[in-house]
């Protein structure tokens, strides 16, 4: 029992990451902009939180550079892929390259020092219930960060004005467009909530997951968090869903290891990108709901003004 | 008629590269009055409407609103003055519920309390007689309901000019008479309407004035209800061109081909499946399908030309099995098709119009052993061009270089050179020149007089009832019986159109 707690505590704080970037490529996706830049952005976020806790011994102040680094990042994108109505695909790749590039060159100087990153803070009562409590209410702050953005990206999708326009926008720009809404303010916005996002995520990994700064530690996950928003059929649920099965998927792999499972350890460290994008897959089965969540316009640049 | 001036247009200008859509045109409506603007494609309709739309911004040239100047930035702007638009191709989001699409278009705080809205929108759409489900999702309506849709959302605004784009074109002719007398209703309780048409008898009976434009200028006003469709057809076109075909009758020989029970299922979650279609066509007759748009028109195109599979054993030409065999193979027994998107499947827009012949004319000794003949296909895409009039600088221009109705000759060209035994054309006049479609109809009698069959698949029913000896209708992938011609009131086919293949069935139908 003990070890099955801790089994899915480490879940979460493993899904964490993921969660948080695919939720801002799920609202950038959302109004029709596909940015594959996210592994660039969750590096400099990584970086610049690091570096900024590092040298202030603030780590909100090394949050904010994080997410400050992310926007940063996502509006020079925007500013290709939006203003100038480049191909998205390729504006994309190369900020993830750019951005591996800057950060290593940036983090040089910190490899290998530490900071003292965030800690578990018990929810009063809460935490005390058995099992959940531990899994959900002691953790560090950004967990519970990235449930109450959770929450209110769900919300903000299906209930308010303003994700009402983002679907609009997503599915039709011309449309949109025929209509009297921003397009590209929309899109604007979207693309920066993005960016934001896998700052934090990046974060989150060199500031809470292990507090310290290595080349290329976000270890493909911005990838992930971009095949985890097309399975999970653009759904924040869903999204939740698969980054805590990768969150567990990747922690069974230390667990099954540690057992003694005898199996080459690249097979197993394989397991967690299968076992995420299998059940997706599964889970993308209805055609239907799938198309009427999906933004018809992904990928497309739009040129107002014909 | 002596009503205020609500819109007036002075001396528009817009400018395109390579094209003056708009050339100084002139413009009045009056409160309660309903216009039409009349004119060809590309005359300079639909550049005029995003003018007063605010879509795009006018070059030169005043626009006047209720007496007093105005400059339309955007759409929102044009909405919050009182002009509303319904366009041609709709600008609804598929995957949003009617009252969402709905609210997108107020102001924020009228649409918050979604309740209060989706009361608003039931009781606008009953008044005018236009019933609606405020929580349905879009994708699943009708081309109709949708058009419903845009002009509720136009009502709830208080809109006092509402702009149609060619909004009968997809409409049963049942459906055209109910919305023609929601915009009388709406006339007189003082709405101004712009209605955008070619469609020269449902301006004469629902407009006051017209406006006809000819390349981008005015080329006449009228009172549409005193002049006969010929006069108008003739300010639309100028004087030297042909309005109307004269089309001699038919003397249809053996079966050539015979469709029983067809079924093909649609992956696609809201496309349309074929659902049990049966039809037979002789040599040297066309057979008429008509429909509104989305209702199994191009799969059924694609079933016969063989680009989606169905069945084998259920289509039979001649003595061949049709379903087994590839499209190439059904090109060899002469199967020719016309597909309704000229750029992209009926011609490669970036080649040129001798290397377009060669896809589809190289069993033609174009090809000898594997090798291309370059002379043989020069010479002839240039019989096409001779041939059908074909308006372009030579074989060698690309295909997006031509008009849409000189593109189209030349893809008809291209099938009729090659004595097709049975044509399946799709929307062969759709956004075409009245020259080029009088050119195209032509080509379909003449292919018919030599003994080959058609299938016209149309939206158009002018050009279905003038050119066909048989007609159907398609509705939801299933057929209508088809009936001759002659003896098909159009009250009928309009029953069919909507799927009610009961109602008076046909009684030599199986003919």
């Amino acid at each position: 029992m003990e070890l099955l707690t801790n089994i899915l505590a480490a879940t979460v704080v493993a899904g964490t990451p993921l969660l948080l970037v695919a939720l801002g490529e799920l609202i950038c996706e959302r109004s029709g902009v596909l940015n594959l830049g996210q592994e660039g952005m969750m590096l400099m976020g990584a970086v610049a939180g690091f570096a900024a806790a590092l040298s202030s011994g603030s780590l909100v102040v090394g949050l904010a550079a994080a997410i400050l680094a992310g926007i940063g990042m996502s509006l020079l994108f925007a500013f290709m892929a939006v203003t100038l109505a480049a191909n998205q695909y390729a504006a994309g790749l190369a900020l993830t390259i750019f951005g591996t590039g800057l950060s290593a060159f940036l983090g040089a100087g910190f490899v290998g020092q530490s900071i003292d990153g965030f800690t578990r803070v018990a929810i009063p009562l809460l935490s005390d219930i058995p099992v959940v409590g531990r899994v959900f209410f002691d953790q560090d702050p950004l967990v519970y960060l990235s449930l109450l953005i959770f929450a209110c990206v769900a919300v903000f999708l299906r209930k308010t004005r303003g994700g009402l326009l983002l679907r609009a926008v997503g599915e039709s720009p011309e449309a949109a467009n025929a209509n009297g809404l921003k397009v590209l303010v929309v899109r604007y916005l979207a693309v920066a909530f993005g960016g934001g996002m896998a700052g934090l995520a990046g974060a989150y990994l060199s500031l809470a997951y292990t507090p310290l700064w290595t080349e290329n530690m976000t270890a493909g996950r911005g990838w992930i968090a971009l095949a985890l928003v097309v399975f999970a059929t653009w759904r924040p649920e869903r999204v939740l869903l698969g980054a805590y099965l990768f969150g567990a998927a990747s922690i069974l792999h230390l667990v099954l290891q540690g057992l003694g499972w005898k199996s080459s350890t690249e097979l197993l460290a394989m397991l967690p990108y299968l076992v995420t994008i299998l059940m997706l897959v599964l889970l993308s089965w209805n055609p239907a709901r799938t198309r009427l969540n999906t933004p018809l316009s992904l990928g497309q640049p739009y040129r107002p003004g014909r | 008629m002596t009503a205020a001036l609500r819109l007036k247009l002075e001396n528009i200008v817009k400018e395109y590269p390579g094209c003056r859509a708009n050339d100084g045109i002139d413009l009045t409506v009056e409160a309660g009055e309903i216009h039409a603007l009349l004119g060809e494609n590309g005359a300079g309709k639909s550049t005029l409407m995003k003018v007063i739309y605010g879509v795009v911004q006018p070059d030169e040239g005043r626009m006047l609103w209720n007496g007093h100047e105005v400059r339309v930035e955007n759409p929102a702007q044009a909405r919050s003055m009182g002009i509303g638009m319904v366009f041609q191709h709709f600008s609804l989001f598929e995957t949003l519920t009617v009252a969402e699409n709905i609210a997108l278009s107020l102001p924020p705080e009228e649409a918050r309390d979604r309740g209060a809205l989706d009361q608003r929108i039931r009781e606008v759409s009953e008044r005018y007689g236009m019933a609606l489900d405020p929580r349905r999702y879009v994708s699943t309506l009708s081309v109709g309901e949708r058009q419903r849709v845009e002009i509720v959302r136009c009502l709830i605004q208080e809109t006092t000019l509402l702009i149609l784009d060619e909004p009968t074109s997809v409409l049963t002719p049942q459906e055209v008479t109910a919305l023609f007398s929601t915009l009388r209703q709406l006339a007189k309780e003082g709405c101004s309407i712009l209605f955008i048409s070619h469609k020269l008898e449902e301006v004469r009976s629902l407009c006051h004035n017209a406006t006809v434009l000819r390349q981008g200028r005015v080329s006449g006003d009228c009172q549409p209800a005193e002049l006969s469709a010929a006069e108008i057809a003739r300010m639309m076109v100028g004087d030297d061109t042909p309005i109307s075909t004269q089309v001699s009758t038919a003397e249809p020989g053996d079966v050539l081909l015979d469709v029983r029970n067809l079924n093909w299922k649609s992956n696609d979650p809201f496309g349309t499946s074929l659902d049990q279609v049966s039809l037979n066509l002789r040599e040297g007759e066309i057979v008429g399908i008509a429909g509104v748009a989305g209702n199994g028109q191009d799969e059924l195109l694609k079933a016969l030309s063989g680009e989606i599979r169905t069945d084998s054993g259920s289509m039979r030409f001649a003595d061949t099995d049709l379903g087994s065999l590839a499209p190439d193979q059904r090109r060899k027994l002469g199967v020719a098709i016309v597909p309704e998107e000229r750029l992209g499947r009926g011609a490669v827009p970036e080649m040129s119009l001798a290397d377009n012949a060669l896809l589809t004319a190289s069993g033609q000794g174009l090809v000898e052993r594997g090798m291309i003949r370059f002379g043989k296909v020069r010479e002839f895409s240039r019989e096409v061009i001779r041939r059908f009039g074909v308006r372009c600088t030579g074989e060698n221009s690309a295909a997006g270089s031509l008009s849409g109705g000189n593109l189209q000759k030349y893809i008809i060209g291209r099938e009729a050179l090659q004595n097709p035994r049975l044509l399946v054309a799709s929307h062969p006049t759709w956004g075409v020149d009245v020259g080029s479609a009088v050119a195209i109809h032509e080509a379909l009698v003449r292919l018919r007089d030599e003994g080959a069959a058609i299938v016209l698949i149309s939206e158009d029913l002018d050009e279905l009832y003038q050119l066909c000896n048989r007609l159907g209708a398609l509705c939801h992938g299933r057929l209508s019986p088809l009936a001759p011609t002659a003896e098909l009131s159009i009250e009928q086919l309009g029953q069919w159109m909507a799927g009610e293949f009961e109602s008076g069935e046909v009684a030599h139908a199986a003919a």
